[in-house]
């Protein structure tokens, strides 16, 4: 059984749900504004997820939710009605009212005080949507107090008792009252599912309780017509419980039936009491069972003949809607060590391919094409395994939605926001880890990007900028694109910052695009060139830092005048990698084949020397410079000869070519990455590690960074490893 | 033996490990240890400090080996087949220690173990937590998270 | 025998909190998550007693006590409306769709109980 902490837990978790079917159904109905082609079940689901978050937060005593999705809610009903256009300004509140009560539900989940400063505002803006007839339902709502946790999840919660006859002392009590009640009953009461008896039985809760039929409207036999109450009743009660009580019981029926309540012999009812009370030792528990004169059953349609059969009302009533797509909930652990364990079992798969085949038994052929098979289920497995941990990038995308409305609120920018592709589906944990990195690109986008308004007048583009997130699905990896239509990088300033930091030389000589990338150093952003919004004084460094621990890539493309590209480009998942197996100085070690443009192996005339040690290679029309992936990584302590060596030619997102060097090349195939952070550190150049058909390890090589790292001249990288009291 | 170790228990007593590193004796607590295995071939990890031979697959896992005669300042050890790894295991880092043999598991009451004696600049003194004394050799109890690597991350590079 | 409930709630939370609420109670609780879902399972739960959210997608709680006000063999059967409207309108409609009793929401057990009480008994 549920506890009440489980049940609040699984509302956050429903809150989740609704707040993003409530961001949707903004959007959707934002969408509609031009054409005004508005499906009013887009705002009926609209209001539900207000309404569900209000109800669900009632039960749990959040009373700052409860206020405020009540005003939210009322504005809806308001909409839905009809009476408040969905216009842009009006939409515009509304998402900003989404936003706040996202916030109001996150507080409510770690058990924060709510930021009721923001909400008063809010409301006041609600408020002044309503019109005056909807403003005396948006009066505060009374918020009951929480429940009371129970102690534990025992049935140790005690209900009241019902219907128990009261004991004779408690008759004795001297603030008993006898009430006399006359009860009438109508048709209806019948056919909405009521039963006198029930009542009576509460009302015998109250107190002492007589019950007589009145059976003189009975007709004869002949005339009896079942559906028609002929009964009355006359009860009599002795209670200590007020009047109120006794109508709260008739609560239901109080259009239904007639019911007369009468105080009687109020002073005397202490001597009552005793005399009603041997009355009461004998009255039937069933109150029915008393008027034993009563031959119709109370509930006389029951018998009332013939039913219809069962109508399709239904299903016919029902408008035509697809039913959710049926999902189990699991523990994204369990789904971790599936994955974990799926990847031993395709490791496991190699390393046996790699026995039989030295075993020379996998020419036979009933052996080979069972591993054929083995590998092609493990490899179907590993497939259907990862896909459970990919997500769409819906709700990301809405989160960033709010960045941007919140940043061009700040900014005193106009700016519309587009998406597309929100259906792509990324492993989850990217999607976690991109929030932040895209929230630092979007700030910067509004902030930096897009011009003022009245910038933007002068140079001829429309008031309102334009910022659109996109992902897609591009050749085995993400792609995810933020790009603004503001003045693009100002490349003379980006320069003359760099140079002043000395982050480079003043006389440097830089292609734009290496200008561009002059924004992912670290150092570059400063108190003095960032503002208060895409500040908070951290760079596009930071931004670079945490794609790359994706193992992803940043790319900036600009154009003056007509804006700014952002390309974050992603694995599909963090699991596997198609590599390329090659032997570095004896060591095995895995290039992802993902960055390989091409092997070359090259001719001495190829080959020319750049000062005393740097080498190049001339491929086609330019000169790239060779990294000699030993020398990089410490495997050996002079340099081979380059013609001894392949080449793999790779390029960073910079466009940037770089020639590897390796001793060569042993295999291509898919490899499972293991992360070597755990246990160990980072390692620079190098991305992860993997393990191979025969059980070794092989480190996964990051072109990029040992690029970079040969870029920078790291002499010798300093010790990666210092122990503690070191 | 068995029954020896549930006896100490009851009793607040330590199980620990001891093992050699060439000449001297060392222990760890041995809730610490996962398992003992055979030397592997490891993969080496470039710019890796001296004492990290590399890192071996265990179970899926990349799990780096430290040379401990080296991590304490003794003389290296030439690991061949006769030497074994420790695995041990300190919150969620796994790592694997190369020593010359492991030797016992010793039930040891708390008072018999003094503290580490001051002996000025040697190296390994740092890494080590107390000292058991009895009969002919001492035993020196291992301080494993001083001798782990410190996990770096790549914005610390 | 125990009382046997359908609760019908398109909110997570609130058929879970019923469930539990009820079957500490000693109910027999089956839940649907709208109107069409609940009167999909009527006949298959039979329940002695009908819980109902009103706003409720596919289906909302008016179209579930009217449709299952059609049918004849069910017009005796017990019908609660658990809502957050306390409006008088509301419960008027309610009693007019043929419902036979409310409850306001954020329910309180005790209520809640004595409401299935004042309808239902084994």
């Amino acid at each position: 059984m549920s506890s009440l902490d489980d049940i609040k837990q699984m509302f956050f978790l429903e809150c989740d749900e609704l707040l993003e079917a409530l961001n949707d159904g903004l959007a959707d109905i934002e969408a509609s504004m031009p054409t005004g082609a508005l499906d009013p079940e887009v705002i009926n689901a609209v209001f539900r997820t207000v309404h569900s978050i209000k109800g669900g937060a009632a039960s749990f005593g959040l009373e700052a939710i409860v206020r405020f999705s009540h005003c939210f809610e009322t504005v809806l009903d308001q909409m839905r009605a009809g009476k408040l256009p969905p216009d842009a300004e009006n939409i515009r509140i509304l998402q900003r009212c989404a936003d706040h009560l996202a916030d109001l539900v996150a507080a409510g989940r770690a058990d924060q005080a709510p930021d009721t400063a923001t909400s008063e505002p809010l409301v006041a803006q609600l408020n002044g949507l309503i019109g005056d007839e909807g403003r005396a339902s948006a009066e505060p709502v009374q918020v009951p107090e929480p429940e009371p946790e129970p102690e534990s999840d025992d049935d140790d919660l005690s209900f009241p008792p019902l219907a128990i006859p009261l004991g004779p002392e408690d008759l004795a009590a001297p603030a008993q009252m006898l009430y006399r009640i006359d009860v009438t009953a109508s048709a209806e009461l019948f056919a909405t599912g009521h039963e006198p008896v029930h009542l009576f039985r509460e009302l015998a809760g109250l107190g002492d309780l007589t019950v007589r039929a009145d059976t003189a409207g009975l007709p004869d036999l002949e005339t009896l017509v079942p559906e028609t109450p002929y009964l009355r009743w006359r009860l009599e009660l002795a209670t200590d419980s007020g009047e109120e009580d006794i109508r709260e019981v008739f609560e239901f029926v109080d259009t239904l039936a007639t019911v007369n309540i009468e105080q009687v012999e109020p002073e005397t009812s202490a001597t009552i009491g005793p005399a009603s009370a041997s009355e009461a030792a004998s009255a039937p528990r069933n109150p029915s069972a008393e008027s034993e004169n009563t031959p119709l059953p109370l509930t006389a349609a029951k018998q009332s003949g013939a039913a219809p059969p069962k109508t399709a009302a239904a299903e016919a009533s029902a408008p035509a809607a697809k039913g959710p797509k049926s999902t189990v909930r699991v523990d994204l652990d369990l789904v971790d060590s599936l994955i974990n364990i799926v990847g031993e079992l395709v490791i496991n798969q190699s390393v046996l391919t790699q026995s039989f085949s030295e075993a020379n038994v996998a020419n036979r052929a009933d052996i080979g094409s069972s591993l054929d098979e083995y590998k092609s289920l493990a490899l179907q497995i590993q497939e259907s395994v990862m896909s459970l941990r990919a997500q769409s990038v819906k709700q990301l995308f809405q989160r960033m939605a709010r960045i941007v409305r919140e940043t061009s609120e700040v900014a005193g920018k106009s700016v519309q926001f587009d998406t597309e592709g929100e259906d792509t589906e990324i492993d989850k944990t990217v999607i976690e880890r991109l929030i932040e990195p895209l929230t630092h690109i979007l700030r910067n986008a509004i902030d930096h990007g897009l011009e003022t308004a009245e910038s933007r007048l002068a140079a001829g583009k429309s008031e309102t900028g334009t910022v659109c997130l996109s992902a897609s699905h591009r050749s085995g990896r993400v792609l995810i694109e933020v790009s603004d239509d503001g003045a693009g990088i100002d490349r003379k300033r980006v320069f003359e910052i760099a140079a002043s930091k000395g982050l480079i030389a003043q006389d440097a000589q830089l292609s734009e695009a290496e200008i561009d990338r002059l924004l992912f150093l670290p150092g570059f952003s400063t108190k003095a060139a960032v503002s208060d919004l895409s500040g908070r004084g951290v760079g596009m460094d930071v931004v670079q830092s945490a794609i790359r621990k994706l193992g992803g890539r940043v790319a900036i493309t600009s154009a003056p005048g007509r804006g700014t590209t952002f390309s974050i480009s992603l694995p599909l998942t963090l699991a596997v990698l198609d590599g390329m197996v090659v032997d570095v100085a004896g060591q095995t070690m895995v290039v992802p084949i993902t960055a390989v443009l091409e092997t070359i192996r090259p001719t001495r005339d190829d080959v020319h020397m750049m000062g005393s040690t740097a080498q190049v290679i001339k491929v086609r029309d330019t000169l790239v410079p060779i990294v000699d992936l030993g020398l990089a990584f410490g495997y050996r302590s002079c340099g081979l000869t380059v013609t001894e060596l392949v080449l793999l030619l790779i390029e960073t997102e910079q466009g940037e070519r770089w020639a590897l060097a390796v001793d060569r090349i042993i295999d291509q195939r898919q490899v499972v990455i293991k992360s070597l952070e755990g246990n160990y550190g980072h390692v620079p150049g190098v991305a992860a590690a993997t393990i191979l058909g025969d059980g070794k390890i092989a480190l996964i090589i990051d072109p990029e960074e040992t690029a970079q790292m040969a870029e920078r001249d790291l002499p010798a990288p300093a010790p990666l490893l210092t122990a503690i009291g070191e | 033996m068995a029954e020896q170790i549930e006896d100490d228990h009851s009793t607040g007593a330590r199980e620990l490990v001891s093992f050699a590193i060439g000449e001297q004796d060392f222990c760890m607590d041995i809730m610490l240890v996962r398992e003992i295995r055979g030397w592997t071939n490891v993969t080496m990890l470039p710019h890796a400090p001296s004492y990290i031979l590399g890192v071996i697959n265990l179970r899926g896992a990349v799990v780096p080996i430290v040379d401990l005669a080296s991590r304490l300042g003794l003389t290296p050890l030439e690991p061949t087949q006769r030497h074994v790894i420790i695995i041990a295991v300190l919150g969620n880092q796994t790592v694997g220690f190369l020593v010359s043999a492991v030797s016992d598991i010793l039930g040891i009451s708390p008072s018999e173990i003094q503290p580490p004696p001051k002996v000025g600049a040697d190296a390994t003194a740092g890494f080590i937590e107390g000292v058991i004394a009895s009969d002919d050799r001492m035993l020196r109890i291992l301080n494993i998270a001083a001798v782990l690597p410190r996990i770096q991350m790549p914005e610390e590079a | 025998m125990s009382l046997k409930i359908l609760a019908i709630d398109d909110s997570r939370t609130i058929r879970e909190m019923l469930r539990m609420c009820l079957a500490r109670a000693g109910f027999d609780v089956h839940t649907a998550e709208d109107g069409v879902a609940g009167l999909d399972c009527l006949d298959a739960v039979d329940p002695d007693v009908v819980i109902t959210d009103i706003n409720m997608p596919r289906l909302d709680g008016f179209g579930v006590i009217t449709a299952i006000r059609e049918n004849a063999e069910r017009t005796a059967l017990p019908i609660l409306v658990l809502t957050t409207e306390s409006a008088q309108d509301l419960k008027q409609r309610a009693r007019e769709s043929g419902v036979t009793g409310w409850v306001v929401k954020p329910f309180d057990d005790v209520k809640l109980i004595a409401a299935i009480r004042r309808i239902a008994s084994t």
